[in-house]
């Protein structure tokens, strides 16, 4: 008998007497105005929103923020003159000189901060970890409430995908807390009224 | 840990020895759990969640084959290669195996408690393999040569000093140096390094989706994210009880698992994976090393439902004035204490006993394990057994024995007193474990019983 086999059984023998599924939950965010808690929720982590109006508007937020910045790399066609650095390659260590990353998302969650990024919007798993600083862009009118709302929108979760919720942090040295663990040193949402490319 | 087991209480022990650490340690993690408090507090529907990730939990207990069989089908049609283990031994074979077959010799590792379990990396070590782990608190306990002492934040009883101390002797930072954003960007220097240059990856599972073959792995610090997304192989290594049957499930787990744990409203990254990128493998290990055993325990079972939160390590009063390393298991705390003795009664029958049953580690448990009246059954069941030594046995026999007399404790009580009052001394001295970082308390003349008594009469 393989492992397999053996624990599956030993399992089918101890396991307690069967229980229906129960039904499925799902509460309320009872948030009057989801981005309002969507803004706070991420400011308390230490993210800055900004609202734009327009692709226009962000190239031109993003050039303010990160002038002095080289090795910028975007997803966004609206900001391929912004960018330096080209995500189009086949190795992703190479992604490892990228200082700021600006990239398409789809929505966030107004209880927790957190944004969903997936291979759909994604030429590099890494690239959202490995940059030393991260901007979201997603369309203003793409935030639901909590996790249960979250999961009803994703039907499906493609390859690979992620909640992200503010830059990467630590408080293993005394439990003090230090942002910039091993992904993002910092982190920007962008919340969008004109539609996005995906 | 390969080094003979020293009991809790002995540990716990030394651990108090220097009062002010101790009381630093204690009001560090009630702070924690004050976070968690708070937190907690800000959803209304706080109690029905819990409710309803215990359903959920039950559930999986009830269905755990059909959901196993469920999984590993849909995750080999996600093109993931799928591995059993009946024991932490051939847990460590496949890994080994796996590495081998790549011709790779250095692989970086997330959090995952259940290489703790199998003592991996010392197995690994010894077969010429190196391992990095790679969340701080885990790098930090290794540099050291120790295990983690918290499941959560495992590098909880060091203070900054001696990080500072261990990452000048292995990191090169100045000497003394003890800010915490500064040896925090030594460590992410050092480990960029490791991220970039080794082949394979390896990461626990916080849970597996039957549903869709998924696995959700979450960290704050994303490293779990930058090891797989780099390696060519990534080996994600589970108990069985990690399954939940539904992706919509997540939306309570996720909800509970960073609140319970630190008071954040969750962790920073809560990571799908569900097929592996172009030109890269992805293997799931599933073990079981005597969870299928303690499914066959009904007083016990329920300990499979932990989502691992550590809620229950911060909130006991024992763990928070014993430190981790005292319950010689890979789960410290309450948790740990009724998870061990299923792994080894002999090694373990302590751990039960280390716990005032005050009930506060159920009170907080995300997934309602019923964790204190597991601590007083265990005992029953290890006393029967013979695991718990003589002279405990003993003693409460002859608790026993004077409890169940009436005549005879009144006789006791009233010969302890006039002891206490009249020679103090033959008490208040260390051969008395009451009397350890305590004072014993005046004692009173009379009896509540006599004066009930004498008072009735009047």
């Amino acid at each position: 008998m393989t492992s397999r086999e053996r624990i599956l059984e030993q399992i089918r023998q101890n396991k307690p007497a069967a229980l229906e599924k129960p039904e499925s939950i799902r509460f309320d965010g009872g948030y009057q105005d989801t981005e309002s808690k969507f803004i706070e929720t991420l400011t308390a982590i230490y993210t800055e929103v900004i609202i734009v109006k327009s692709h226009a508007e962000l190239a031109q937020k993003a050039e303010e923020l990160y002038a002095s910045v080289v090795n910028r790399a975007s997803t966004l066609p609206s900001l391929a003159g912004w960018s330096d650095f080209s995500l189009n390659i086949a190795d992703p260590h190479e992604l490892e000189l990228i200082e700021i990353a600006i990239v398409e998302a789809e929505f966030g969650v107004a209880e927790n901060g957190a944004v969903w990024i997936s291979d759909k919007y994604l030429p590099h798993r890494a690239l959202p970890f490995i940059t030393q600083n991260l901007a979201f862009v997603i369309p203003r009118k793409a935030l639901v409430n909590n996790m249960h709302d979250a999961y009803a929108r994703l039907s499906d979760t493609t390859g690979w995908g992620c909640f992200i919720a503010g830059p990467s942090k630590t408080a293993d040295i005394e439990q003090s807390l230090v942002i910039g663990a091993h992904g993002a040193r910092s982190m920007v949402i962008f919340l969008m009224d004109e539609d996005l490319d995906i | 840990m390969s080094k003979a087991i020293i009991e809790h209480a002995e540990a716990s022990e030394t651990f108090n020895k220097d009062e002010p650490y101790v009381n630093w340690h204690d009001e560090t993690l009630w702070f924690v759990r004050q976070k968690r408090d708070k937190s907690s507090k800000q959803l209304p529907e706080w109690e029905p969640l819990r409710s309803a990730a215990s359903n959920i939990k039950n559930y999986v207990l009830s269905n755990m084959d059909e959901l196993l069989i469920s999984f590993e089908q849909k995750a080999k049609e996600n093109g993931i290669h799928v591995h059993w283990a009946a024991d932490a031994a051939e847990h460590n074979e496949i890994v080994l195996g796996l590495l081998k077959k790549h011709n790779i010799d250095k692989m970086v590792k997330s959090k995952s408690m259940l290489t703790e379990e199998c003592h991996m990396n010392e197995f690994l070590i010894k077969n010429g393999i190196e391992v990095i782990d790679t969340d701080l608190g885990e790098r930090i306990v290794q540099l050291r040569q120790e295990p983690p002492s918290h499941i959560v934040l495992p590098a909880i009883h060091l203070k900054k000093k001696d990080i500072g101390d261990l990452f000048h002797e292995h990191l090169g930072t100045e000497a003394g140096a003890t800010d915490p954003q500064y040896l925090t960007e030594a460590a992410r220097q050092h480990l960029r390094d490791k991220f970039l240059t080794r082949r394979a990856a390896l990461t626990g599972v916080n849970f597996a989706i039957a549903e869709t073959g998924g696995f959700v792995v979450c960290t704050n610090e994303g490293n779990a994210d930058m090891g797989a997304h780099l390696a060519d192989i990534h080996i994600a290594c589970m108990g069985f009880e990690k399954i939940i049957p539904k992706q919509e499930d997540l939306g309570v787990f996720l909800r509970l698992l960073a609140r319970s744990a630190t008071g954040q409203p969750v962790t920073t990254y809560s990571s799908h994976f569900k097929k592996p990128r172009d030109g890269q493998e992805m293997h799931i290990v599933i073990v079981d090393n005597g969870r299928s055993t303690q499914l066959g325990r009904a007083d016990f079972r329920n300990s499979l439902k932990c989502i691992r939160c550590g809620a229950c390590m911060n909130t006991c009063p024992v763990y928070r004035r014993s430190g981790g390393h005292s319950y010689h298991n890979a789960v410290a705390g309450p948790i740990g204490s009724i998870l061990a003795p299923n792994l080894d009664m002999t090694k373990n029958a302590d751990l039960p006993f280390v716990s005032t049953l005050c009930g506060s580690c159920s009170n907080v448990c995300p997934v309602k394990i019923d964790i204190h009246d597991q601590l007083y059954k265990w005992r029953q069941v290890l006393v029967k057994g013979g695991h718990v030594p003589q002279a405990k046995e003993i003693g409460v026999k002859a608790m026993s024995l004077v409890l169940s007399q009436p005549r005879f404790y009144q006789w006791s009580g009233r010969l302890g007193r006039s002891v206490m009052r009249t020679i103090p001394f033959v008490v208040n001295n260390g051969l008395n474990p009451w009397f350890k970082q305590r004072e014993m308390p005046e004692a009173p003349k009379e009896s509540f019983r006599d004066w009930y008594v004498r008072n009735r009469k009047n």
